[in-house]
């Protein structure tokens, strides 16, 4: 019904050319059958809530999110003034062929089923993982977890097949972590989600593979709003992988999640993002979890390419000995700002949290590092160790570190370091002389940077890290 | 048996000039010391030939088989077959000598095709047990918090895995002690045939008893200002850089 173009628009408005981002770079023209329209209103949230049929609570909390969303500042005084670009009435909110996605890949249509597998979806659910949620624009085309795992009573589906089949625990966690009112984006997200993950682990379960979500947008001027949840009981284990592309379009694109986790007692979840975003995205995305007593959160987090992220994830520690980490590594190229960083709220004692952030500079880009921790006085035996290093690629890159530690009382233990480095001439002609070409060099140097927290990536996930900064930086030098 | 001919190089860094002139052929199988004070343009010549951005040839040619190299990007030139041995190497955090030579190696094979990693392997530890190299080595990052004689012979691995047709060797035995030495000597020794050309750089003759050259030459002031055969390195050994200083200021 379609054909394919590879959009080849990269120096028309685009202050980002050279850059390869053939990954993700393809569109299928659609015809979308539920068009909520261009722009933002009552009725955009009333469209959305009729088509997925929902229950009046749930319509009812969009509506007020709304409200929010409109009532609510931008946070350009203390982001980047580029957000400001941004125009709500210019982004389509919810572009769908159907609310029920497909059990298998040959019910998929044909357009979204091949989108996938250029991205290697269907490849890599064969080869490691125990489930997989394929969203295309603003609803998952396909979704599928291996009978072994759902036999474990494990739940894995979109968030609107869980409001409709799984209320009862969707409605007790949902919204819980991050409230409507968090900031203005997760107003947007609450008002318009659609799509994201549910998953329910049930206690002492550990799925063995990991469960992944892939977030692909394909419309032009669209704005994609998943909203994950994600539930792990009592003393289970979990490992969630999600992975990001969009086309490259000359207009903004918005990509603006929610994603909430709760770990309860004894349970650990690790959160893994490699996103991919092609330079015109928007990507504001508010994540955090909530971790009870003896509860592990681990947030590790990729950014590459996109116009301006904005994602602090965080884990409030909230029962005794509860453990969180956030790895991120953030790769900031021409025309690009990567704004991330960690929220480490301690809430109970002797909890503790890692906060490893890498941030690499091409040529004009902007990597700045956000960071809070929080350890209020009443707590003891608190632990926080933070680490942010940054490595600038050319002299005109540029990083920015904003450490917001706040410890009150004697019984808690507190560290930071943060170092800045750049790659040296010198550096470059040592492996150039090997036989190594610049944009070689240049990728060997940035992987090396980052190898420490790459190594502890599942492997299919590091190979890939590494493949997406060789074509960055192939692209960035000369 | 292949040459490199350097032809009337002259090669200057900022508005200096350090190399005034050189000309010098070496061919594969030959080992050519070149000799002299420090700052008389040794290191600035190899660093010109290797195709250091900074240091600009202003005249002259440098040719391998007759061929022109200094259109060529320095990682061209090095594919071609030119090796460095860097006096002082730069350290590559976070990526270990393993990899960077399997890239290094990956870089000089024809597009779509893999290097075999056990053969790899196979061949780097066979070079490492030569050059007395423990095997946990191979994890540490290049360079990174290395002894200077772990520098010297990491250079020296890195040349007898790439395997060129001519190595540059920039003061390779500064910051060795005499145990060091050796077994870097050793290694070149190994190296030395019929298809390897090598350019020694070196302050002093020490080295050239345990490399014995083929050739040597004085350079002072950025000209070779003698050539002779290794009984010149004795002799400058006994006597001195001014004897031909003096030799070179009365010509």
């Amino acid at each position: 019904m379609s054909e394919i173009t590879d959009t080849l628009q990269t120096s028309v408005d685009n202050p980002v050319s050279g850059i390869d981002q053939s990954n993700g770079n393809f569109k299928y023209d659609m015809t979308y059958d539920f068009d909520a329209g261009t722009g933002l209103n009552e009725r955009t949230v009333d469209y959305i809530s009729a088509v997925k049929k929902e229950a009046p609570w749930i319509h009812e909390f969009r509506q007020k999110a709304l409200k929010t969303f409109l009532a609510k500042p931008l946070p350009t005084h203390w982001a980047s003034k580029d957000l400001e670009t941004l125009n709500f009435d210019k982004i389509r909110y919810y572009l769908s062929q159907g609310q029920k996605p497909k059990r298998t890949w040959d019910e998929v249509p044909a357009d979204i089923k091949r989108t996938f597998e250029r991205l290697g979806v269907p490849e890599q659910e064969r080869k490691f993982l125990a489930g997989v949620e394929a969203q295309f624009d603003s609803e998952a085309a396909y979704s599928n977890i291996k009978e072994a795992v759902s036999k474990q009573g494990v739940i894995f589906m979109n968030s609107t097949e869980a409001l409709r089949e799984h209320p009862e625990i969707f409605r007790k966690f949902f919204g819980k972590v991050i409230p409507t009112s968090d900031n203005k984006f997760s107003a947007l997200n609450s008002a318009v989600f659609s799509g994201g993950s549910f998953i329910y682990v049930p206690p002492g379960v550990k799925v063995s593979h990991p469960l992944q979500a892939y977030f692909r947008i394909n419309a032009e001027n669209f704005g994609q709003f998943e909203r994950t949840l994600i539930i792990c009981d009592e003393g289970s284990e979990l490992t969630y992988m999600e992975g990001c592309t969009a086309p490259k379009f000359s207009t903004a694109t918005l990509h603006s999640a929610v994603v909430e986790l709760v770990a309860l007692k004894g349970a650990k979840i690790q959160y893994i993002t490699v996103q991919n975003w092609s330079s015109n995205v928007f990507n504001l995305v508010t994540k955090r979890g909530l971790a009870h007593e003896e509860a592990e959160i681990k947030w590790i987090d990729c950014n590459i390419g996109s116009r301006l992220t904005m994602k602090y994830p965080g884990v409030v520690l909230k029962g005794r000995k509860a453990r969180g980490e956030v790895i991120s590594i953030a790769l900031a190229n021409d025309g690009q700002h990567q704004d991330t960083g960690a929220k480490m709220i301690h809430a109970a004692d002797e909890t503790t949290s890692t906060v490893v952030s890498k941030s690499i500079s091409v040529g004009q880009g902007r990597a700045t590092y956000r960071g809070v921790v929080h350890i209020p006085r009443h707590l003891k035996g608190c632990k926080n160790n933070t680490e942010c290093d940054a490595l600038l690629i050319n002299t005109n890159s540029r990083t920015d570190t904003y450490p917001a530690i706040t410890v009150r009382g004697d019984r808690h233990a507190v560290q930071h370091e943060a170092s800045v480095s750049k790659v040296s001439a010198e550096q470059i002609f040592y492996m150039q002389q090997r036989g190594l070409t610049e944009g070689q060099a240049m990728s060997l140097s940035v992987n090396g940077f980052i190898n420490d927290l790459a190594r502890q990536f599942p492997m299919e996930y590091s190979v890939e890290l590494k493949r997406l900064i060789d074509l960055e930086m192939e692209g960035s030098v000369g | 048996m292949s040459s490199l001919e350097i032809k009337n190089l002259h090669v200057s860094t900022g508005d200096k000039e350090i190399v005034k002139g050189v000309t010098l052929t070496i061919n594969t199988g030959e080992i050519h010391a070149v000799m002299g004070p420090n700052g008389t343009g040794k290191s600035t010549m190899a660093k010109a030939i290797a195709g250091h951005p900074d240091y600009i040839i202003t005249e002259g040619d440098v040719l391998i088989d007759g061929k022109s190299i200094l259109e060529k990007e320095s990682d061209e030139r090095a594919r071609e077959g030119i090796f460095l041995a860097f006096q002082y190497p730069s350290e590559i955090p976070g990526v270990s000598i393993a990899n960077f030579l399997r890239a290094a190696i990956q870089a000089r094979m024809a597009e779509g095709e893999e290097i075999d990693a056990s053969a790899y392997y196979k061949r780097l530890y066979q070079k490492m047990d030569l050059l007395k190299i423990d095997r946990k080595f191979t994890a540490r990052a290049v360079n990174e918090g290395f002894s200077g004689g772990e520098k010297k012979r990491s250079e020296i691995l890195q040349m007898a895995m790439l395997e060129p047709r001519f190595a540059l060797m920039d003061e390779t035995d500064s910051g060795l002690d005499i145990d060091a030495l050796r077994i870097v000597s050793d290694g070149v020794n190994s190296l030395r045939g019929p298809n390897l050309g090598i350019l020694l750089i070196t302050h002093y003759q020490r080295l050239l008893s345990y490399i014995v050259p083929d050739h040597v030459h004085v350079m002072i002031d950025g000209r070779i200002v003698k050539s002779g055969d290794k009984s010149l390195a004795l002799e400058l050994e006994a006597r001195g850089y001014d004897w031909v200083k003096h030799e070179f200021a009365n010509a």
